[in-house]
């Protein structure tokens, strides 16, 4: 008989929603210099994936952050949005987590990473077709039911277009929201991303998004390349700081949305925490001003 | 219900992921109806470099052994014939120790397998379930003509890599920054790899080591475990052995005998 | 019982004794038992090769993002003395490294 150790669920702590709070994604190379800060305002966010192992420093380390901050479960490889079934096995799995660390936030993908038996790693994209749709839908259906919970469903950064598609990437979202009650994770810097790859103005798609229903915000850092015909090509990178132009939309969405948990992605060339942290405390400064003025604004109403 | 003919994008997208050789796929287009091209080549680095990614982070010691270039071209052909199949990356890569030992341009490093298989076993071990590790004091309690008869049950992170090279020393040497000195590869090694706690701590076992280590986990009985030892080298020392692997948190308790 | 497994079974005794007294955690020792103990820990048995590295090599984490690293089309072997395998000996004058095709 092997005595294992019965993972205890967290406790909750902290009351939800967290409200306009900023928070950056966790590495454990930062754990020391967090643990030595003292805790943080801040929420942070781990990709699911990194934490399905059964044991060891990884789940150590999220119970430690987890003790002090509000979570934001992120899931990567779910396929919610390939046609095959999805994997009842990683749901399961997926499920545990949610179950055991009673996240603040908890988000997923539209997009898909496997197919048949080979996962991919990779956010791939989906044609937007009725077919599509009623697919996607039934697997957040699944997953909801899983978790209990809604689900944040965040849309992608793209690089090229289905011939197929019959439909706008806002209509497709706001048709999942409408048929699942699904919460909506709005990726700005994907936003930004597809507008510039695909030729049209982000104000205009964002104008077309169903802000109503956004509960997380992701800001990070993309990288530009030319695509055959020497037109901007921008790659989801997240390996620097977010971008003037994406800080801009940031303000106007919050403005027009009100003060939403946002995160700052930066899963690449990972800076100093620090440096890290001073992002968030950038994302912080216009949450807290939209704050203000909505408080400034009641004040005059009464 | 599903009509496959709407949801076959993913298999028409899928497979020039990681085949260059194959066309783009002509259900998708870039600006204004053009072809794909290097769009689609975007999709092909994301799988292929965080693939290749995945191999160096999981195999740290190789890549510093054969240079990164030489690394992430032997990777590539692994990551083309052997995706994930999990979505869990830290399960990825189990068949990459049989697949250098295969690789023809590897041929000269026959130790590079088994360091490999030392790295795979560590990020395993890493991952593994927590359990509380074996006390001496249970030992103590039992009888001594009860002793031949103990089993016991391993720690789910114990693992025992053997090597007909200096696999261990290899392995120690490269996985850190510091400048290796000059190795001898012919001396063979075996490798204990614990997690008594959190840390994974890599062992050097001594001669018969292995065979007992591997003949307790199996399940046999510390009397078998002890006699298969020796049979496979007379210098097998029963309790430096035995104080070794309860002090490394090997076992976690007595499975049987000790009633 | 054979004469090999009564062997065996004291051998065993006195070896879990020993065991015992190299953990620090048997009771009292003969004289016999704790010199067994003392040679026990002489031993260079049981050498750590290598301990922790936990937060520095922590395997890989899943993606999210892109990259703009281009990698996807190489195949042909490359040839770089980048590595440590030209320190690493053979018997018979081998050494392991690497040569180019």
């Amino acid at each position: 008989m092997i005595t294992a150790i019965k993972p205890a669920t967290v406790p909750l702590r902290f009351s939800l929603p967290i409200g306009g709070v900023a928070g950056t994604s966790f590495k454990p190379e930062h754990l020391p210099a967090i643990l030595e800060a003292g805790p943080q305002a801040g929420f942070f966010e781990v990709h699911a994936e990194n934490y399905m192992g059964a044991g060891g420093p990884p789940h150590r380390a999220l119970e430690t952050i987890r003790r002090d901050h509000p979570l934001s479960l992120h899931g990567v490889s779910m396929s919610i949005g390939g046609p095959q079934p999805l994997d009842k096995t990683h749901l399961a799995r997926f499920r545990s987590l949610v179950a055991r660390y009673q996240p603040a936030l908890v988000s997923e993908h539209l997009a898909w990473s496997t197919h048949e038996t080979s996962f991919f790693n990779d956010l791939l994209p989906l044609p937007y077709t009725e077919a599509t749709l009623a697919c996607v839908c039934n697997h957040i259906d699944q997953v909801q039911e899983a978790i209990r919970r809604p689900l944040l469903l965040e849309n992608p950064s793209t690089y090229l277009t289905f011939c197929e598609s019959a439909m706008s990437e806002t209509d497709f979202i706001r048709g999942i929201v409408a048929r699942t009650g699904c919460g909506l994770l709005l990726d700005i810097n994907n936003v930004f991303v597809s507008a510039t790859n695909h030729g049209f103005p982000a104000l205009d798609y964002l104008a077309d998004f169903p802000l109503a229903h956004v509960g997380e915000i992701h800001l990070a850092g993309h990288a530009e390349q030319t695509d055959d015909d020497g037109n901007l090509l921008l790659i989801d990178s997240h390996d620097g700081p977010v971008a003037d132009a994406v800080w801009k939309l940031f303000e106007i969405i919050v403005a027009r949305r009100g003060p939403v948990p946002t995160l700052i992605e930066w899963d690449s060339s990972i800076p100093a925490w620090p440096i890290l942290r001073a992002e968030a405390a950038a994302a912080q400064a216009i949450l807290d001003r939209c704050k203000l003025a909505a408080a400034t604004e009641d004040r005059h109403a009464a | 219900m599903r009509r496959d003919a709407d949801l076959g994008f993913a298999a028409a997208f899928a497979p020039p992921l990681l085949d260059p050789a194959r066309e783009v796929p002509t259900a998708v287009a870039g600006r204004n109806g053009k072809p794909a091209g290097r769009r689609y080549d975007v999709y092909r680095n994301n799988v292929t470099v965080s693939l290749i990614e995945t191999l160096a982070a999981i195999y740290p010691a190789v890549q510093r052994i054969t240079g990164p270039d030489f690394f992430r071209a032997m990777a590539r052909f692994h990551v083309r014939s052997s995706p994930p199949a999990s979505p869990l990356l830290f399960e990825y890569g189990h068949d990459f120790p049989d697949f250098i030992a295969g690789y023809e341009h590897a041929q000269d490093m026959p130790w590079l397998a088994d360091v490999a298989r030392i790295e795979r076993a560590w990020l395993d071990a890493y991952h593994a379930a927590d359990a509380l590790t074996l006390a001496p004091m249970r030992l103590f309690a039992i009888a001594p003509e009860r002793l031949g008869d103990l089993v016991l049950a391993p720690h789910p992170a114990t693992r025992i890599v053997r090597s007909p090279y200096a696999a261990v020393t290899i392995f120690a040497a490269n996985r850190d920054s510091a400048p290796v000195a000059r190795i001898d590869a012919s001396t063979p090694e075996d490798a204990l790899i614990t997690r008594a706690e959190f840390d994974v701590v890599v062992r050097h076992l001594p001669p018969g080591g292995a065979v007992f280590a591997a003949s307790l986990m199996s399940g046999q009985p510390l009397g078998a475990a002890a006699m298969a030892a020796f049979d496979a080298s007379p210098e097998f020392d029963i309790a430096a052995n035995i104080a070794g692997l309860i002090e490394a948190g090997a076992f976690t308790s007595l499975a049987a005998g000790d009633a | 019982m054979s004469a090999k497994h009564v062997v065996t079974t004291l051998a065993l005794a006195g070896a879990m004794s020993t065991a015992l007294a190299t953990l620090a955690a048997a009771g009292p020792l003969t004289k016999a038992e704790a010199d067994a103990a003392v040679a026990a820990k002489k031993e260079k048995c049981f050498g750590v090769a290598l301990k922790g590295q936990n937060d520095c090599a922590a395997g890989p984490g899943t993606t999210c993002q892109g990259t703009s690293t281009v990698d996807f089309q190489g195949n042909a072997w490359k040839f770089v003395q980048g590595g440590t395998c030209t320190s690493i000996d053979l018997p018979g004058g081998k050494k392991g490294s690497l040569k180019p095709v």
